[in-house]
């Protein structure tokens, strides 16, 4: 349980990507089985130890600290699990318990016995143990980890690629001790897993002048929608809808995973649509963000998937093919499917890349993003292998915003204030819409940093209050609405797309230009 | 309230004050006469007629304000009487210089602790506990969820990290006076003989304990360029926490910014100073040894100066005891 703290404690705190990646990857390389395996399904949301409510840890710590101490400790710390980790009265001679031991007992036990379990191991444990412990039964470890992350530092302790181990990945269950036999340079483990995941294709980003050399008549074009990609993957009784990283996120969508009478693994765009109108991403975040959704909702908010490829159908893997020859099996195969739930993704007409262009500053719905283009000859392959497949989005919306608040990055940002908020006008005054981290050369990082030391009017802890002077141009892929901000407005991938140093403050644009453009 | 703990000591707005011998202690305002009893700027402030003070204390402020900090000073003795009143310091193991400040008249002891600590500092001598009958004291880390580690399981984290990412340089946030050089200290008691770099903040307090005789080790100053900063390896940076504001940071690539203060074990704090290694290393008593201390000194009454003073209150509330909130205005938490 130590090992496994240390590592959730670094985790918790190191923000920057490669810093985590190592971390992990030492763990896995340093903790026994079958600890490790149980730490991996942790972090992977597949360990299955929640077994305690807070109420209850409040009642169980009631028992051993003053409940007034314990209130004012609470407030000051604002985190339960903490507050208990660090107020439980320690051994004289605190040990370790192994996570497997944890994990293998509270899957045992009964409801009653938890309480029981739970105060034993605390009564133990040194308190960085103790609050791995509360996490772990209260079911929000909270480090910032996906699986692919957990993958990709899983796969650094041997040779075989994260790619390939994401293929297998559905196929082992906690604590994985053959799946470490194998990495570890055992023989690879033969699995039968049904509707596997299969790793992605993505595309390269492209623009009209990258296109001009190439051929307009060996690729096909298809509308890019607005949703996220996904992968539906269905064999025998098992269905599986996956996220393009792997993560399996059939609970939040039953409607499709209910239409999936097939057998196969197809590839498209999830988005929520009612009859023909594709809706707006933001209501497919509010579909995502449920774990189970309710009836109302699924009413509402109904998911489908537009279709763009298939990969493997009843038992034949069309991978090998080239994309124009598995484009005439998707449109085979979608004759069976309901369709509310699975509709194709168009392909477009052009005759060269000016017709495209035209088609692509004009699309038929707002929900699209721009164009795909695949090489008619491409086959199906894992990863973003630059070639095959481009994606030529339409050209970002574009604000002139005021900077109002900078932070200071992390890693190769030390020190330097990389991290800005952003306002428009509403009215007299300056409401924020956003926060770019990105943009801007290291040279304008060093100019920006300057400004910010030099026009500080205020701080608030790490934050800096500038002086409303600065203009930016702010590059957005588009516009939610948001009950969270107080502008009302959320931006999708906002950076900085030129730092406006001649511009006045007073000509930055005004909210009612960015209502306008809320889908 | 008994009334003749009065005569010996009264809370003012300007900070502590004993009637009977006619002299402040910390004051927090300027006053005819202080008694000082710790380096630390929110104990010993600038602008007091004249000062009271171990002598390490009085050289502190020379360091910090400059020799003219004060009108007169005078190096306390052990022991010595003012007005009347008996004065005697005894160590706090706070940080190089620091005493509590015992007073007695008419056969009752007052004992001031300042800022104390009770756990083995390489910077100074320990905490002598004085039995009293009125003990003052902190309540810096007054809550039962401070426990602080030992230290020397804090520094062995840092050396683990710095072993997992030797080409990061570490930089430690650490306070001026006191705690980077207990910083430093630890790590040559861990074995750690590299050269240590040190802001130039550092400087002269770190000269000033070499001079003491505490033996800092090779240290160099922080002001490399930044090719040098880079092909630093395992490289150790310790420098006041202000620093990681300034534009000094930019020299060195992707570093592993750390802070040694009783805080981090709180990790609200931690994340909102932007720590990635927060190591839990305190110049102040914790609850268990906070409460320890109160009984053994075991006075007929305890002060409380600042902090969290509502858990002390309730902690002797349940172990009836008396004890009194003072709210003094002007003593920073932890002044980081």
């Amino acid at each position: 349980m130590m090992a496994f703290a240390d590592l959730l404690e670094r985790l918790a705190f190191t923000p920057g990507r490669n810093a985590k990646l190592a971390h992990m990857t030492r763990y896995f390389q340093t903790a026994p089985d079958p600890d490790r395996g149980h730490a991996l399904a942790a972090l992977t949301g597949n360990l299955d130890a929640g077994r305690a409510k807070p109420a209850l840890l409040r009642e169980m710590v009631g028992q051993v600290v003053d409940p007034e101490l314990f209130a004012m400790s609470y407030d000051y710390v604002g985190d339960l699990a903490e507050t208990i980790a660090l107020i439980w009265p320690t051994a004289e001679a605190p040990r370790d318990i192994p996570l497997a031991t944890v994990v293998q007992a509270l899957g045992d036990a009964s409801r009653m016995q938890v309480p029981g379990l739970v105060a034993g191991w605390l009564d133990v444990l040194p308190p960085s143990g103790r609050l791995a412990l509360l996490k772990l039964v209260t079911g929000g470890l909270r480090v910032g980890v996906s699986t692919r992350m957990a993958l990709t530092a899983l796969a650094a302790i041997g040779t075989v690629p994260r790619d390939e181990i994401e293929e297998l990945w559905a196929g082992f269950t906690p604590p994985y001790t053959p799946l470490f036999a194998w990495l570890e340079g055992g023989a690879r483990p033969e699995l039968t897993i049904r509707a596997p995941f299969r790793p992605v294709m993505l595309s390269t980003p492209i623009d009209a002048d990258g296109l001009a050399p190439l051929d307009a008549a060996e690729f096909t074009a298809e509308w890019k929608w607005d949703g996220i990609r996904v992968q539906a993957a269905a064999e025998g009784e098992t269905r599986r809808l996956y996220s393009r990283t792997g993560e399996d996120i059939s609970g939040s969508f039953p409607d499709i995973v209910d239409a999936m009478d097939f057998d196969g693994t197809l590839d498209g765009e999830l988005i929520v649509r009612r009859g023909d109108r594709v809706a707006p991403f933001g209501d497919l975040q509010k579909r995502l963000g449920r774990k189970s959704p309710g009836k109302a909702l699924l009413k509402s908010h109904p998911a489908a998937l537009r279709l763009y490829d298939v990969l493997i159908w009843q038992g034949d893997d069309l991978r090998g093919l080239p994309f124009a020859a598995r484009r005439g099996r998707l449109e085979q195969a979608l004759r069976g499917l309901h369709p509310d739930r699975f509709d194709l993704s168009q392909t477009l007409d052009f005759a060269d890349w000016a017709a495209l262009a035209a088609l692509r500053a004009d699309p038929p719905d707002p929900v699209i993003e721009g164009v795909m283009l695949k090489r008619r000859d491409s086959a199906y392959v894992a990863g973003r292998p630059r070639g095959p497949w481009f994606k030529w989005k339409r050209d970002p919306m574009v604000v002139d915003a005021v900077l109002l608040y900078a932070q200071r990055g992390h890693g190769k940002r030390s020190g330097f204030y990389s991290d800005f908020t952003f306002g428009v006008w509403d009215g007299t005054g300056l409401v924020p819409v956003g926060k770019a981290y990105s943009g801007f050369t290291d040279e304008e990082l060093r100019r920006l940093d300057r400004f910010v030391r030099t026009n500080t009017t205020d701080r608030f802890g790490p934050v800096r209050a500038l002086a409303p002077e600065l203009v930016v141009e702010v590059a957005f892929e588009g516009l939610n609405r948001s009950t969270r901000h107080k502008s009302g407005v959320a931006m999708r991938f906002p950076r900085i797309a030129r730092i406006r140093w001649d511009k006045p403050a007073a000509e930055a644009d005004r909210i009612d230009t960015l209502r306008a453009l809320l889908p | 309230m008994t009334a003749p703990l009065e005569t010996l000591l009264i809370p003012r707005p300007e900070g502590l004050y004993c009637p009977a011998g006619d002299f402040h202690i910390d004051p927090v305002r300027p006053v005819d006469r202080a008694v000082i009893t710790h380096g630390h700027a929110d104990h010993a402030r600038v602008g007091h007629r004249a000062v009271l003070a171990a002598q390490q204390t009085l050289d502190i402020m020379a360091i910090r304000y400059g020799a003219d900090f004060a009108q007169t000073t005078q190096a306390a003795d052990t022991e010595q009487t003012v007005n009347g009143v008996r004065l005697s310091l005894h160590p706090a193991g706070h940080v190089l210089g620091s005493c509590q400040i015992a007073i007695e008249h008419d056969g009752l002891r007052a004992v001031v602790s300042g800022d104390y600590s009770r756990v083995a500092n390489p910077v100074c001598a320990p905490f002598a506990p004085v039995p009293c009958d009125l003990f003052v004291t902190e309540a810096t880390f007054a809550l039962p969820v401070f426990r602080h580690p030992t230290p020397e399981t804090e520094i062995a984290r840092l050396l683990a990290s710095v072993d997992a990412f030797p080409d990061r340089a570490h930089l430690i946030g650490a306070y001026a006076l006191g705690k980077a050089q207990r910083v430093i200290m630890l790590l040559r008691q861990a074995g750690y003989d590299a050269p240590i770099y040190i802001h130039g903040a550092l400087q002269r307090l770190c000269d000033y304990h070499l001079e003491q005789g505490v033996p800092l080790g090779d240290l160099r100053p922080a002001t490399m360029d930044k090719a040098e900063a880079r092909a630093l390896q395992r490289a150790i940076v310790i420098a006041p926490p202000s620093a990681f504001a300034s534009a000094w940071v930019q020299r060195f690539a992707d570093p592993v910014i750390g802070m040694a203060s009783g805080w981090m074990q709180i990790r609200a704090r931690a994340r909102q100073r932007g720590v990635e290694l927060p190591l839990i290393i305190s110049d102040h008593v914790d609850w268990p040894d906070l409460t320890r201390t109160i009984e053994e000194v075991d006075p007929a009454e305890f002060w409380i100066t600042h902090g969290r003073e509502d858990a002390l209150m309730r902690w002797a509330e349940l172990t009836q005891r008396r004890a009194r909130p003072l709210h003094l205005v002007g003593y920073e938490d932890d002044p980081e």
